[in-house]
């Protein structure tokens, strides 16, 4: 528990004080107590369904923009209570489901209380609005389309509150800056509530009709196969983060550069992204075409990769076909997109001495432009067998003096500014995405954390063949250097360390 | 199985439809025409209803996802369309819809909301449609006359509610079957793991659409046609869930397909041996009743079965790995697997792959199915002209250590037929 600071613990016990304010009129309420009883059980039965998480879940979680995470079966749950109960009764319902959840990050009952509180509140509050809109009337009747208006009213004070309360949290424990935490919050949870919302509602009112609580349990079933889906969707998208990764390490091995070469271009070719403005989505492309610009040298035999000394013209022919070879790879890897492009094209150059097709200038893809400046960029700033890593000024003036004959100045400019603003941390972590924040929120439950390992050493392999030398200007070309062979029996061995993905 | 559907060269695909199919579809056209007819010459009994449920169905044909290998994918068509057939009350008064007019307005708005899909050239196929109407007939027949003749007066909610629920599972079950029966007499695979595979899609988002279409016909009953609206958008919320889930596995399958190709391009392997021994495999450990997550799991150890051999220095001559001696085909077997572990993939797989040199007794089904297909998949591309039922002599007379006479034997049915791919129409 050392690791949550005093004002996050202040924070949550102000929660649970609030929360036991909303429940303190419970001893003197005359409330319909089975129905409490049977939504509590139905919350506390939906929070322990069994989803299977994988391992990578937390760190795909954070990576899942706009799709908040375990907004899960319970949620109609705790909307049909606040719609069919008094408020405190409806806060009742949600206690003994947070108080039993499953939680995967210690500390553990800390979390549990502060879910618990935060819902209390929030469906509370959620109850009194509906109830001061005459939502009570409108349901029972039932009153359509009436009843959509406090049903509406209410979803938003929950959807409010509740984000209200994660933010707080977040700033206090995870130091998120406080409007930062907010601002996606709210936005990327309200659409996903308010459907959840109309299926409370939709419950509640089956409840009250002659056709009773079956009726209203149905509701639940496509709700619990949306969220099934979701988990699966979750499960396999990180297996396919993992396959991804997979791929670049044998790259990175096979290559014998350090390791994390791939994935830092990625990352430097993320930051030149965000810098020139580019949207989201083309971004999360761009550091996939990071990641992978040099996977067509699993095409190239180990042997050249590694050689000892000069290449002959022959063999250094054969090495510059690995773009081809990469673009034949992932030809068929639809969300690609343009980054097969910039796979293809990585080792164009502004003034037409390139390959593999000497294109000059524009018509060099934009992608291809952004790696080929970001790989120059780490094999300077990385360490290789032959020479230590040049420190990051340096590597940037290099840049700049070869803007306009190898690369592009703009991408050399939006390099510099990048690193101006954000410095160069490269994170190498055991997911292809960024580790997750400690405390995950209430609307983003579920999922243990992200196993970070710190991946960041320099480790100085043997390396020879693309190398960066710095004749002329040629950065991080082909400049033949010398490095120490190895693997006497000619067997790559597996790559140690990469991270094995069991499967929960 | 649109990713890796190949046609394996010289085994070329039947098209030619079957008399049980033609009578599928003949019984649902003579259905929806009649019904048609008779709604035109009598007009509807419930306007407002037959409209908003057209709307909806029409709707829900409109989000039709096509493209992709669901069963269900136009879920919101499929439960307002049952619900429909299922509408007994409507706001509290009693309808008197009757069977003809519920499939007549069914096959309406299924046609009208399908008209951008067939006009951008992807829309509902003759077996999706085929399917609506005879499941929502059957519904509606089990469930109208009752109503209809006032026998289901003295039940209670909470019964009548499940009297609901078990019409929908019986339609559900009768829809499983009716699918199960196209695909069997289209691909003439074993009808009993097609059945199988279908049931078990249905216990996905075919529950859901069950449930919703239960819950759409009672909340109708409750607050009347508001109902409607409401209640489609959690259903549309479960459908997107659904369709980002098979969007993954399609990219999933495309990032394997492309690892399985590092070998080919690496001149490891030939060109396409890895798809080729993919889809034969899949056809193989269809034919021996294999379930679905199984296929799935030998269809990528297939794709990535000569993977280890990107581990080697130098290639094996052509990449034929099956005239290797057994220690070195281990042993290759062995680095494919230790590279399979690395990529994240199901454990599975990367068993599969480990032990596919293994003599067939120690071997998982799946591995044998992988090593079979892979011997006959290289001799038969070395024999040239003829070379499969040379390819295939070899193995059966190989079948006493290294393959199994079963894989073997359904491995020859599955190439007589030559059907290695469900048609598009499926």
């Amino acid at each position: 528990m050392g690791s949550i600071p005093t004002w996050a613990r202040v924070y949550v016990v102000c929660v649970v004080l609030a929360a036991a304010a909303c429940l303190a009129p419970l001893p003197d309420l005359h409330a319909p107590w089975w129905i409490v009883a049977v939504l509590a059980a139905l919350y506390a039965g939906c929070e322990r369904i069994p989803f299977p998480h994988s391992p990578r879940g937390a760190a795909a979680r954070v990576a899942e923009r706009g799709a908040p995470r375990g907004l899960g079966t319970f949620l109609p749950v705790l909307l049909a209570g606040a719609f069919l109960l008094p408020p405190s009764a409806a806060a009742l319902v949600a206690l003994p489901g947070a108080l039993l959840a499953r939680v995967e990050q210690r500390p553990r009952w800390l979390r549990r209380v502060w879910r618990a509180a935060q819902l209390a509140v929030a469906v509370w509050a959620a109850s009194r609005v509906h109830w001061a809109l005459g939502g009570r009337d409108a349901v029972a009747l039932p009153h359509f389309p009436y009843a959509l208006v406090p049903a509406g009213a209410a979803v938003l004070t929950f959807c409010v509150v509740l984000t209200a309360l994660d933010g707080g949290i977040l700033a206090l424990a995870e130091r998120v800056p406080v409007r930062g935490a907010w601002r996606g919050l709210f936005s990327r949870s309200l659409a996903s509530v308010a459907v959840h919302g109309l299926a409370g509602l939709m419950m509640a009112v089956l409840w009250r009709s002659p056709y009773g609580p079956v009726a209203a349990l149905l509701v639940l079933l496509p709700m619990y196969v949306s969220c099934w889906a979701f988990a699966q969707y979750h499960r396999e998208r990180a297996a396919h983060q993992a396959t991804i990764r997979a791929l670049v390490q044998a790259v990175d091995i096979k290559d014998g550069y350090t390791r994390g070469h791939s994935e830092r271009v990625g990352q430097a070719s993320m930051m030149i992204a965000r810098e020139l403005g580019m949207d989201d989505e083309r971004v999360e492309v761009l550091r996939f075409a990071g990641i992978l610009h040099d996977v067509g040298k699993l095409g190239v035999p180990t042997r050249l990769l590694r050689k000892d000394g000069p290449l002959t013209p022959e063999e250094r022919r054969i090495i510059e076909l690995h773009p081809e070879y990469g673009h034949e790879m992932v030809r068929g890897i639809g969300f690609l997109g343009e980054a097969r492009s910039a796979i293809l094209h990585h080792h164009e150059r502004i003034d037409g001495s390139g390959y593999p097709y000497g294109l000059v200038g524009r018509q060099i893809p934009e992608f291809a432009r952004v790696v080929a400046v970001a790989d120059a960029f780490d094999a300077m700033t990385s360490t290789r067998s032959y020479r230590r890593a040049r420190p990051v000024p340096v590597a940037l003036e290099e840049l700049e003096r070869c803007a306009g004959a190898q690369f592009d100045p703009g991408m050399v400019r939006a390099l510099v500014r990048a690193l101006n603003r954000h410095g160069w941390h490269p994170a190498v972590t055991a997911g292809v995405y960024p580790p997750s924040p400690e405390f995950s929120t209430s609307l983003e439950q579920g999922g243990p954390p992200s196993p970070v390992s710190g991946r960041t050493e320099g480790n100085p392999t043997n390396k020879s063949g693309f190398s960066a030398s710095t004749d002329g200007c040629s950065v991080a070309a082909d400049g033949p250097s010398t490095g120490v062979g190895r693997d006497p029996d000619g067997v790559d061995p597996p790559a140690s360390g990469v991270v094995g993905r069991g499967r929960s | 199985m649109s990713a890796l559907g190949v046609e394996i060269p010289g085994y070329g695909i039947v098209g030619r439809a079957p008399v049980t199919l033609t009578l599928v579809h003949a019984v649902a056209l003579l259905l929806a025409v009649v019904s048609l007819a008779v709604v035109f010459w009598h007009g509807l009994d419930e306007r407002g209803v037959a409209l908003a449920f057209g709307i909806l169905i029409a709707v829900g044909e409109l989000t039709r996802w096509s493209g992709a290998e669901e069963r269900e994918s136009a879920p919101l068509a499929a439960a307002g369309a049952l619900a429909y057939a299922l509408l007994g009350e409507n706001a509290g008064h009693r309808t008197d819809h009757g069977v003809l007019e519920i499939v007549a307005v069914v096959v309406a708005a299924a046609l009208i909301g399908c008209v951008p899909h067939v006009a951008q050239g992807r829309g509902p196929t003759a077996d999706h449609l085929t399917r609506r109407v005879l499941t929502v007939a059957f519904a509606a027949v089990c469930f109208q006359p009752l109503y209809n003749q006032g026998r289901l007066m003295g039940w209670g909610g909470p019964s009548y509610a499940l009297l609901l629920v078990s019409l929908l599972v019986l339609t559900a079950l009768c829809d499983a079957v009716l699918a199960a029966a196209m695909a069997h007499a289209r691909t003439r695979w074993p009808f009993g793991p097609l059945l199988r595979d279908e049931l078990r899609a249905t216990l996905g988002i075919g529950s859901a659409v069950c449930a919703t279409g239960a819950v759409m016909s009672l909340a109708v009953a409750v607050v009347g046609l508001w109902a409607l609206p409401v209640f489609s958008l959690p259903l549309l919320l479960t459908q997107l869930s659904v369709r980002r889930y098979a969007a993954v596995r399609v990219t999933y399958r495309q990032t394997i397909a492309s690892l399985a190709r590092a070998t080919e391009i690496a001149g490891y392997t030939p060109t396409g041996h890895a798809r080729r021994v993919a889809a034969l495999s899949r056809a193989v450990g269809r034919e021996l009743g294999l379930s679905e997550p199984d296929l799935t799991v030998l269809e990528y150890a297939a794709l990535m079965h000569d993977i280890g051999q990107l581990s080697l220095v130098d290639p094996v001559p052509a990449g034929a790995t099956s005239v290797l001696s057994a220690d070195e085909q281990r042993r290759i077997a062995l680095l494919g697997g230790a590279v399979v572990r690395q990529t994240g993939v199901d454990a599975e797989v990367a068993v599969v792959v480990e032990r596919q040199a293994d003599p067939y007794r120690e071997q998982p089904v799946t591995a044998r199915i992988v090593r079979a297909v892979n011997a006959y998949e290289e001799m038969a591309r070395e024999a040239g002209p003829g070379g499969p039922l040379t390819a295939l002599e070899k193995l059966r007379l190989a079948t006493a250590r290294d393959y199994q006479p079963e894989v073997v034997e359904s491995l020859a049915r599955v190439l007589l037929r030559g059907t290695l791919t469900l048609p598009q129409a499926g």
